[in-house]
């Protein structure tokens, strides 16, 4: 695989970031949030695969046949469980914010008004 | 010594199973019930936190889960560590828990026992940060504790606090994928994910670019939670809106722990291998800890919004942080905790009083309030004794923390450090003062710069009558005030200050305490004794700084109208900008973000290259 897999892991990193900064509509915004996630676990994915190694499970295969590595797919589980928790979160935020302004261009949403505006 | 070893993974565990508890009975108890059983949890693990953090003074304690030991020096399983400075942080964490607590005994009687889950939550995912050996666990409570920091501060559903807390969530999950893409590299080197196990890999091998580039990511992404300038923007978005006793602890030490988290990552997995001479990174560091304390200490005082305020006033003390961790020095180090610690209890107090302003008035605007607040002298004095004290009143703690890095920078040749520093406590401890001037006294009718800072009338956050409710405010905030106060005469503070320091960057015996489980003295040739010398008379310097500049603005109005006019016309154009820059849109603070990494990476990468 060489190169490949952690050239595409810094691009969708660098886009989905790219994504954030001009995005005019929230839920965009929170699906690019995802896209950068994703980039994380095909970082992590690629460190552990083995070309010709078998999946981590010696149901069929005697024990000592080589295997990926089991360690990074608990870490991408983790991973997607966080991910999955703070998108809700967010979604769950913008519904409200939608709800309370009409609007989910993050360019109306305001913390705080400043006095000369 | 079996029931000592299962004692580190106690503080967390018992937060969690108390916040499984109060969600599952919540609704069928009574509020007071629920208030008293997440008091009571957290005092008791702020007590175990502190029976760690003294036993961890003779040797450091690993904890390892479910027993899984390392094996020939391999790690398989997941670590505690407590050290000192992890079991006071976490001691630290549970004491500005039990305030809060208590200030929020009043609070959101509508809706029941959701907040004090999210809070016990919060309060285990910083207890679980601080005592993290292991880099991907550290991950993991990062990310705990930032969820349940969105969560909390959205609670109020309204606009503001809505957008502050997507502006929170959006900046601090792109710092969490920085980490765990550095994390990724890490494994892909090394194979391992325990922090000691890392550490010695990355002895044995070349520091090339994909070391620089871990480091980088990690570190930029456990600095954007510490609001380092150009990470900052999203801190005071969010504290300007969460609810009080939130505050409390995001400020008392949530953005503390992001400075100690990366102070942590340095030494613990990096440190091995890049080697004792990091002037660059130190020189780096420490300009990134100036601009920041400046940036926070100006944008502070331009504020008229108190929580808002107070939120840059953390900002400008994060860079004092940062410049003390820069030093790599234990002396500076050790200052670095003792101003963190003391740090924690006044701005608590400070966001207590606040919130106690907040509850009896219905609003924390400067000017609205002005006047008002001689209805309420006991926060007055509390208010004003915490400016004078962040302003580093010697021979109060925070000074006394600060006075300690000072001394280090002299003795590593910088010293001019002390003029740049003189202005994070003198701008903070000065709008402090300058808010308990206008608020108490009613001095302060002209409206100076901070006319121009973002504001909002608020809604009273507390039900209850006002003198009942009062007490459980005010305790709280005299008690932090009184550690505040009288914790920096505690005889054994800056020799275990300095104990915590040598043991924190010992990173050959951290190695040999995880992976060894051998708990040698430090292998430093010295263990470095604190001596202050004698009590220098510039301390007092930055505290007059902040009195001055608080008299300054409070009477304006007796100075002649064109020189005022003058002072304005200059100093109006600058504050303009830096208000315009904290636009509350999330795109300008990734923007910053990327920036500011961009060039973090290419600092270290000419750096290292060149070697």
């Amino acid at each position: 695989m060489g190169f490949l897999p952690y050239a595409v892991s810094a691009w969708l990193f660098i886009v989905g970031m790219y994504g954030i900064v001009t995005s005019r509509n929230m839920v965009h915004l929170i699906i690019c949030l995802a896209v950068m996630q994703s980039s994380t676990y095909i970082l992590i994915l690629s460190c552990g695969y083995r070309s010709g190694a078998i999946a981590p499970v010696f149901a069929d295969w005697p024990i000592g046949t080589p295997a990926v590595d089991p360690v990074v797919h608990a870490l991408a589980l983790t991973d997607i469980v966080v991910g999955a928790t703070v998108t809700a979160l967010l979604l769950v935020l913008t519904i409200q914010l939608h709800r309370r302004t009409g609007t989910i261009d993050p360019y109306k949403l305001m913390p705080l008004r400043r006095r000369d505006e | 010594m079996s029931s000592m070893s299962t004692l580190p993974s106690l503080p967390a565990g018992i937060l969690l199973a108390l916040a499984a508890l109060v969600m599952a009975l919540g609704p069928f108890l009574p509020r007071r019930v629920v208030d008293s059983l997440a008091v009571s949890g957290a005092a008791a693990t702020s007590l175990i936190c502190i029976f760690l953090l003294k036993f961890s003074f003779d040797q450091r304690i690993t904890y390892w889960f479910g027993g899984w030991q390392p094996q020939n020096g391999i790690c398989i399983g997941i670590s505690f560590m407590v050290d000192p400075f992890s079991a006071g942080a976490a001691a630290l964490v549970c004491l500005l828990g039990s305030a809060a607590f208590l200030f929020a005994w009043h609070y959101f009687d509508s809706v029941g026992t959701l907040f004090h889950t999210l809070m016990l939550v919060f309060l285990a995912g910083m207890v679980g940060f601080c005592l993290s050996a292991d880099l991907f666990t550290l991950f993991v409570f990062f990310e705990l504790m930032g969820v349940t920091a969105y969560g909390l501060t959205g609670y109020k559903i309204e606009e503001s606090s809505l957008a502050g807390s997507m502006n929170f969530a959006v900046t601090n999950s792109i710092a969490a994928f920085m980490i765990l893409f550095g994390i990724g590299l890490l494994y892909g080197r090394t194979g391992a994910l325990n922090m000691a196990q890392i550490s010695r890999s990355l002895q044995a091998g070349p520091v090339d670019g994909l070391v620089i580039t871990a480091l980088v990511l990690v570190i930029a992404g456990l600095l954007v939670k510490g609001s380092v300038v150009p990470f900052h923007f999203w801190l005071a978005d969010a504290h300007a809106v969460a609810p009080t006793p939130v505050c409390i602890l995001f400020s008392g030490i949530m953005v503390g722990l992001g400075i100690y988290g990366a102070a942590r990552v340095y030494w613990s997995v990096f440190a091995a291998a890049l080697g004792p001479d990091q002037s660059e990174l130190r020189i780096f560091f420490l300009w990134a800890g100036i601009v920041t304390s400046v940036i926070g200490g100006l944008m502070c005082f331009l504020q008229r919004h108190l929580k808002r305020l107070l939120a840059f006033s953390s900002i400008s003390h994060m860079g004092v942080l940062l410049t003390g961790v820069s030093l790599f020095d234990p002396l500076a180090t050790a200052g670095t905790s003792i101003y963190l610690l003391f740090h924690g209890f006044i701005k608590g107090a400070l966001f207590i009083n606040a919130g106690t302003l907040l509850h009896v008035f219905s609003g924390v605007d400067e000017f609205e309030l002005r006047g008002r607040g001689k209805k309420t002298p006991m926060t007055g004095v509390l208010f004003g004794i915490g400016g004078l004290l962040l302003a580093g009143i010697p021979p109060f703690g925070l000074g006394l923390g600060k006075s300690f890095i000072e001394l280090a920078a002299e003795r590593l040749g910088y010293s001019w450090l002390s003029i740049f520093l003189f202005f994070p406590s003198a701008l903070s401890g000065g709008a402090v003062l300058r808010a308990t001037g206008r608020i108490f006294l009613g001095l302060g009718n002209i409206e100076g710069e901070e006319k121009t800072g973002a504001t909002e009338s608020e809604k009273q956050e507390t039900t209850g009558k006002h003198g009942h409710a009062l007490w459980f405010m005010v305790a709280p905030a005299v008690a932090l005030t009184v550690m505040a106060i009288v914790g920096g005469f505690y005889p054994a503070l800056e020799q275990s200050a300095g104990r915590g320091a040598d043991l924190f960057q010992d990173w050959a015996g951290y190695q040999k305490a995880v992976l060894h489980s051998r708990s040698d003295f430090p292998s430093l040739q010295e263990n470095i004794t604190i001596e202050k010398g004698p009590f220098q008379w510039k301390r007092i310097i930055p505290p007059l700084g902040a009195v001055g500049l608080a008299f300054f603005s409070l009477f304006a109005g007796s100075m002649p109208k064109r020189v005022f006019k003058r002072i304005l016309r200059v100093t109006d154009l600058t504050c303009k900008k830096l208000q315009q820059l904290h636009s509350g849109h999330v795109g300008d603070y990734v923007a910053w973000l990327a920036v500011g990494v961009s060039i973090f990476g290419i600092f270290l990468f000419l750096n290292f290259l060149r070697r």
